[in-house]
């Protein structure tokens, strides 16, 4: 039989969490400030269509929320069976940080999705709003301090070493780190554009299959709307956080690129695959002199290379390969937002077939970037725990591998299972006719609405 | 080191964790009984839960959240230690709380697997955290005795979730199921009863910590208000479902205000057996504390922000007061 190192397994089992549990506040912190919006809008302007664009979609809300709770109450546990030296050594800062997460944000959260869920008929519609908006305060604060954790733990500034264990000098410092706010507007925006592109391409397939409402194409066009102005902002405030990387974590930055040795006038790799045996990039497809202009805005700045952190430097080929999966799922939603922009308001055509497949698919493109990006980030900060200061091995639990295999493997069968029901539910509603069309279909004007929307 | 902040963590802890097992133990207390009412009262009993469930199980995030914050030399042992009964129950909290979205959400063909899901979860979850208390009391010991005192403790608690989620429905219910919720109180309370008494008998024996605590003089003499006051609730408690027509007629909150005042006094027994230990016999509150600085950067939150929570929290029961009717986002 096969031994596995528990030191792996502890890692395996925490990314497998881990990345399951970004994934639905990633939806969750985008799609409360959106359905505030549709409450706004209807409050405003008295429009059903936002009403029943809030209806739809607080459903999906509400599930992507409890997936996420639960998954998250998994994580709060999970730095204590997996990493116990992680808190004993850094729970002077992270516990703090953590503790304030539950008490500003969770319970708010929590208490408060009762009310916007469930409380509609029984408080004014302003209480209801106020409701809404707390819920998405609620996200939004959750984020903020689990940023700042993470982000103390890439740039960990604030604090002084006592007998390997650390203790906090500034408040502000620890929190207000350097790196911290650049992660908290890009992961910001990064949840902005997943619960967009989740909004937009469910909307796109229920009208290709024609079983939306008017509202529908209401929302579809102030999705669009959004993407565009957000995709392209992503672009610019990554650049920012990639430049203080390059201050902070140049080994980081180095394996994101493929720069093997220290170079001045160091080229773009766009495509190739690092070997860290003969450390080069094999068919590597180069642009000369480019990655020095982006990262130093000079054509021959210096650029540190993996060279100067041998043994300290994070493994090359993931970083390197999902910094590729991140940017280039970024440029395709900055191209998808951009024709679908062109058709509705410069061409003012309802879209075609070709453009509503093409959102489709993009539905669940805010995943696939989030995570790539998180790869980057976490495994970019690897040997480390916290950078420079805490290796992550000399930290981990001291399990036997036969446990930590065995609840990996039940931990996985359990995200399967709940992954393929969330896909399927969501499925599900967005293939049940809206439910303004039944009404329509009852009236007998159900086929005059198909010739109209034919025509 | 400020000899107070630790004892104020100590306590908010276990605040946080008596109210989580009151206000969750009455959500999975409903899970555990689903099985026994039919699909329409199912939804109805669901439907009491909806609005208080999310909120309610983050009580145990801030029970664990403050073991981590005030605690963190005890926090990796108590967790490693438990590492399977924590694993198991996080499973079963994972599929408690996806089912209650998923079963209101799915194809009605679906609707029975996760509503059996949710039982499911509802029960894993509930032996898991009589597993937990049960390492814990015992001192995170891994003998026989620890193991049958975990397994007694497994067993006990789900008894007293059902009767909490009974109580629940008293309040919250009428007419068919009422009558179907008395039924079930009267049924658990014996057994709850029992498993109770098991539990205090076999404590002192499992440790001797505890032991040598509680039959001391003049200790013992001081602490026999907490049993007497047990047996009388309790007794108090029989006497309600017996006769009926107290929580028939208009004050049908009284049995669950009889098991917050038992879940009380069981708590406040505990503290006095554990304090001022945090892992028992192995490490007291005060050396297994966070450094100062750090405690009181979260004191002051705490104290702001706590009295906070605990009014929207009012505040929200008070919107959803009175009995339930089904179940809608409208």
């Amino acid at each position: 039989m096969i031994e596995f190192d528990p030191y792996l397994l502890a890692r395996a089992q925490f990314a497998a969490n881990i990345s399951f549990h970004i994934l639905f506040p990633s939806i969750t912190i985008g799609l409360g400030w959106i359905l505030l919006f549709f409450r706004l809008r209807y409050t405003y302007t008295g429009d059903q269509h936002w009403e029943n664009a809030y209806h739809f979609w607080v459903k999906i809300f509400a599930l992507s929320f409890a997936i996420g709770v639960v998954s998250g109450i998994t994580m709060s546990f999970q730095f204590g069976t997996n990493w116990p030296g992680f808190m004993e050594r850094a729970g002077n800062i992270a516990g703090p940080l953590l503790g304030y997460e539950v008490l500003t944000a969770f319970f708010m959260e929590a208490t408060f999705l009762g009310v916007m869920l469930f409380g509609k008929s029984r408080v004014s519609n302003r209480m209801h709003v106020i409701a809404c908006a707390l819920v998405a305060v609620g996200t939004t604060l959750s984020a903020f301090w689990i940023l700042s954790l993470n982000s103390w733990m890439q740039t960990p500034t604030g604090y002084t070493m006592i007998d390997g264990v650390f203790h906090v000098e500034s408040w502000l410092a620890v929190i207000f780190n350097p790196s911290f706010p650049y992660r908290l507007a890009h992961m910001m925006i990064a949840s902005m554009l997943t619960a967009t592109f989740l909004v937009m391409g469910i909307s796109a397939w229920r009208m290709k299959r024609k079983v939306d409402g008017p509202a529908t194409a209401k929302i579809f066009r102030a999705m669009v709307a959004t993407a565009m102005v957000l995709a392209p902002l992503q672009v610019l405030v990554g650049d920012l956080h990639g430049l203080n990387t390059l201050e902070h974590q140049p080994a980081k930055v180095a394996a994101m690129e493929g720069i093997w040795e220290t170079q001045r006038g160091a080229p773009l790799t766009l495509f190739g695959f690092p070997d860290e045996e003969t450390s080069s990039t094999r068919f590597a497809i180069e642009i000369p002199r480019a990655a020095s202009y982006i990262l130093t805005h000079d054509l021959d700045g210096e650029i540190l290379g993996l060279n100067e952190f041998a043994g300290e430097h994070p493994p090359v080929a993931p970083v390197f390969w999902a910094f590729r999966v991140m940017v280039g799922m970024g440029v395709l939603m900055i191209v998808v937002a951009w024709w679908a922009g062109w058709v509705l308001f410069k061409q003012r055509r309802s879209p075609g077939p070709a453009l509503l497949t093409a959102t489709s698919v993009m539905t669940f493109s805010g995943w696939v970037a989030v995570l790539a990006g998180w790869y980057v980030t976490e495994i970019g900060r690897q040997p480390w725990i916290v950078y420079g200061m805490l290796n992550t091995a000399d930290l981990v639990a001291d399990h036997s591998s036969g446990v930590m295999l065995g609840t990996f493997m039940g931990y996985i069968a359990l995200y399967i299972f709940v992954m393929i029901s969330y896909i399927a539910t969501l499925r599900y509603m967005a293939t049940k006719p809206a439910a303004s069309l039944l009404a329509l279909r009852q009236l007998g004007g159900y086929e005059a609405n198909q010739q109209r929307q034919e025509a | 080191m400020e000899t107070w902040l630790p004892l104020f963590f100590a306590g908010a802890m276990g605040l946080a964790l008596l109210i989580y097992v009151i206000l969750d133990g009455y959500d999975l207390g409903i899970g555990l009984l689903l099985p026994l009412a039919s699909d329409s009262e199912k939804d109805l009993m669901i439907a009491s839960i909806g609005p208080f469930w999310d909120a309610n199980e983050t009580w145990i995030v801030l029970g664990i959240g403050i073991l981590l914050i005030a605690f963190p030399q005890a926090h990796g042992e108590i967790l490693t230690a438990m590492y399977i009964p924590v694993t198991l129950m996080l499973m079963g909290l994972v599929l408690r709380g996806i089912a209650f979205d998923f079963r209101a959400k799915a194809v009605s063909d679906k609707k029975d697997m996760w509503n059996l899901i949710f039982s499911v979860g509802s029960l894993i979850t509930a032996c898991s955290q009589g597993w937990m208390l049960g390492t814990y009391i015992t001192g995170l010991a891994e003998t026989g005795l620890s193991w049958l005192f975990s397994i007694l403790i497994a067993l006990t608690l789900p008894a007293l979730y059902v009767l909490l989620g009974a109580a629940w429905l008293l309040i919250k219910t009428e007419g068919e199921l009422f009558d179907k919720a008395m039924r079930w109180a009267a049924r658990a309370i014996l057994p709850m009863g029992v498993a109770l008494l098991l539990v205090s008998i076999a404590t002192p024996l499992v440790s001797q910590t505890i032991a040598d605590k509680w039959f001391s003089y003049p200790n013992g003499l001081m602490l026999l208000p907490i049993p007497v006051l047990s047996t009388l609730t309790y007794g108090w408690m029989m006497f309600l479902l017996y006769r009926q027509h107290a929580l028939r007629e208009g004050r049908e909150w009284l049995l669950f205000a009889g098991l917050i005042v038992l879940c009380l006094l069981a708590a406040l027994g505990l503290a006095y057996s554990i304090l001022p230990d945090i892992i028992i016999g192995q490490m007291t509150i005060w050396e297994s504390a966070a450094s100062t600085p750090s405690l009181l950067f979260t004191f002051w939150g705490t104290a702001i922000v706590l009295p906070a929570i605990l009014g929207y929290t009012f505040f929200v029961y008070r919107i959803f007061r009175g009995k339930t009717s089904e179940l809608t986002y409208e």
